[in-house]
């Protein structure tokens, strides 16, 4: 299939509909509104449905209510939004519904602000919600990934009967890069035995997170554990430039396209220095990161936060090697030629090797 | 020997929790009833509440989904929506319904969701011990309001069904009561005709059952039967408040 140019959004709408979703249900944020913009329009043209609801709640619990009755089904949002559809998520997890949920990330706290931001990294990676649990997250740096992932979250999402979260920014959201989409596949009959369809010639099926009895409560959680654990063969990572590193610059999405110019710029300058891009932020891809810091003295990560993936890679990297931030926020992208400062502040500092 | 009573097949077995003297299980079992006699009951999914009736779906020999509070009408949406063939019911209390899920029941209604809510109105939060809900009476005591319902603080009940006739979406919204057995045949009827009407594919049903709670009204079941005609129901009038006319059903 021929290549064509579009927007992060749109392009993460057009993957949903190959990847056999039929129904979105959302509400309006910036900056992903080309999501469902573009969704009101094609889905009625693949007979699927398109309902804008009253809030971010509602538009959760109906995909809560669509992914039971066994559907192939997302929603997407931003901070504000992802903040409110919390308390569908977590029902979602209890309750082990599959579904696909967008964050096209914005600057917070609270309303923040419209531009691109990675502030919302440890709601995604941690849970989000009340309760015990976990998603699936992936994180595109590109639109034709946004694309790629957008596929594999469904399946991923049937799989472990979970929701899987895709976590954009709103750059990647914005831009525009030539996409090339796959065949649509054959995933709309993947059985779901479970699926509330009316009980025909069967047992009642229960949607359900309610466990009042602590002991059963508790045998949930560890079965929860387990399909967590499980998820642990999901890892997703990039490597670039990390064979000979002495300084390793970590960052995901956005941040780490711009990582990716600064490794080359520092490698012109003689600092050997690589990337390591987790794809999948939750499974985290650990060994891969301790692998590809083998030989560094230092790694940086570079986000758009006060400092949220670092702790992930200080915690992964076993606190071995010493992990620098640098991060910008409020809508503040990291420059290319501030973090290359930085990397060779680092190294000239001879103190890149001490803990920050 | 011939049956000529016993339970609905789209009942369950299972003893229900509720307290003695509570109108639910008659409830329960109208709308048991009324699937059964339309034929549905392989045909037709329920969303249950966060409140008394919580463990509904123990109770409703169906396949069911259990919703965060209020919730429901947006859970029966996206049901509704993956299959329109099927027939997709609600039941909600008045805490669930009109406090917290006020806007999805609102804009379930609004939308015309071609789906049943079957809301039970005791005028408290029977579930979590007492407390005042919406649709609390003027003078009622409850645990958050011991010195009675006070308009001035505390705001004024909310007429539910009232409400959402105004509406364009609704096709069939009525309050009934479970307090006599004349008033039962009739809360039957009009749960039977909301059925119809989704199934004739109008729009949004929804009956309003006026419900006892002796538990936490602090009196004796029958008390709490003359308590519901003597206060409820001059505040909730029966009758069809909205009623869309030419429907075959």
């Amino acid at each position: 299939m021929a290549k064509v140019l579009m927007k992060g959004n749109e392009a993460l709408a057009e993957a949903a509909i190959r990847a056999g979703c039929r129904y979105f249900f959302g509400y309006p944020i910036t900056p992903q509104n080309e999501i469902p913009q573009y969704l009101a329009k094609r889905l009625p043209e693949v007979g699927g449905v398109f309902v804008q609801a009253e809030s971010e709640i509602a538009a959760i619990n109906m995909v809560y209510g669509a992914a039971g009755a066994g559907a192939r089904v997302m929603t997407s949002s931003s901070g504000p939004g992802i903040s409110l559809k919390q308390e569908g998520i977590t029902y979602m997890a209890g309750a082990e519904l599959p579904c696909v949920i967008v964050n096209i990330q914005r600057g917070g706290p609270g309303l923040g602000g419209i531009q691109p931001a990675q502030s919302d990294y440890f709601q995604a990676v941690k849970g989000g919600g009340h309760g015990d649990y976990r998603l699936l997250v992936l994180a595109p740096a590109t639109v034709q990934e946004m694309v790629d992932l957008m596929e594999k979250a469904f399946d991923l999402a049937d799989e472990y009967r979970n929701p899987v979260m895709i976590l954009g920014d709103g750059i990647l959201g914005q831009m525009m890069e030539p996409v090339e989409f796959s065949e649509e596949k054959e995933t709309l009959r993947q059985e779901k035995p479970w699926a509330t369809t009316g009980a025909k010639g069967r047992n009642p099926n229960i949607i359900n997170s309610l466990f009042l009895d602590p002991a059963e409560l508790e045998k949930h959680n560890h079965h929860l554990q387990q399909k967590y654990d499980r998820m642990g063969k999901e890892v997703l990572w990039e490597n670039y430039q990390t064979n000979d590193a002495e300084l390793i610059l970590v960052g995901y999405g956005t941040s780490a396209r711009i990582a990716k110019a600064v490794v080359d710029q520092a490698r012109a300058q003689g600092i050997k220095a690589g990337l390591f891009r987790p794809i999948s932020l939750f499974p985290f891809p650990k060994v891969a990161l301790q692998e590809a810091c083998k030989k560094a003295e230092c790694v940086l990560t570079v986000e758009m936060s006060m400092g949220q993936l670092v702790e992930d890679i200080r915690y992964n990297l076993e606190f071995k090697v010493p992990v620098h931030l640098y991060g910008r926020v409020g809508g503040m992208v990291p420059a290319t030629r501030a973090v290359l400062e930085e990397v060779k502040r680092l190294v000239n500092s001879g103190k890149a090797g001490e803990n920050p | 020997m011939i049956t000529v009573f016993d339970r609905p097949e789209a009942l369950t077995s299972a003893k229900t929790h509720y307290c003695p003297g509570c109108t639910h299980g008659i409830i329960h079992r109208l709308v048991a009833e009324v699937i059964d006699e339309l034929g549905v009951r392989e045909e037709t999914i329920g969303v249950s509440p966060v409140g008394c009736s919580v463990l509904a779906y123990n109770y409703f020999n169906l396949d069911m989904q259990q919703a965060a509070h209020g919730r429901a009408p947006a859970v029966a949406t996206g049901i509704k929506r993956v299959h329109p063939q099927k027939i997709v019911f609600t039941y909600q209390g008045d805490g669930d319904l009109a406090a917290i899920g006020t806007a999805e029941i609102v804009h379930a209604a609004a939308r015309g969701e071609k789906i049943t809510t079957i809301f039970v109105n005791n005028a408290i939060y029977g579930m979590t011990g007492g407390q005042m809900a919406p649709t609390t009476l003027l003078k009622q005591v409850s645990m958050t309001s011991p010195q009675g319902r006070d308009a001035a603080p505390q705001g004024y009940p909310i007429r539910v069904s009232e409400m959402l006739a105004t509406l364009d979406g609704p096709a069939y919204i009525a309050r009934v009561s479970v307090h006599t057995p004349q008033e039962v045949s009739k809360a039957k009827k009009a749960i039977k005709t909301a059925f119809e009407y989704q199934m004739a594919g109008v729009g949004f049903t929804l009956v309003e059952i006026l419900s006892t709670c002796p538990t936490n009204w602090g009196c004796t079941p029958k008390e709490s039967l003359r308590w519901l005609v003597d206060n409820m129901i001059p505040v909730y009038p029966l009758g069809v408040k909205k009623m869309v006319e030419g429907v075959k059903v």
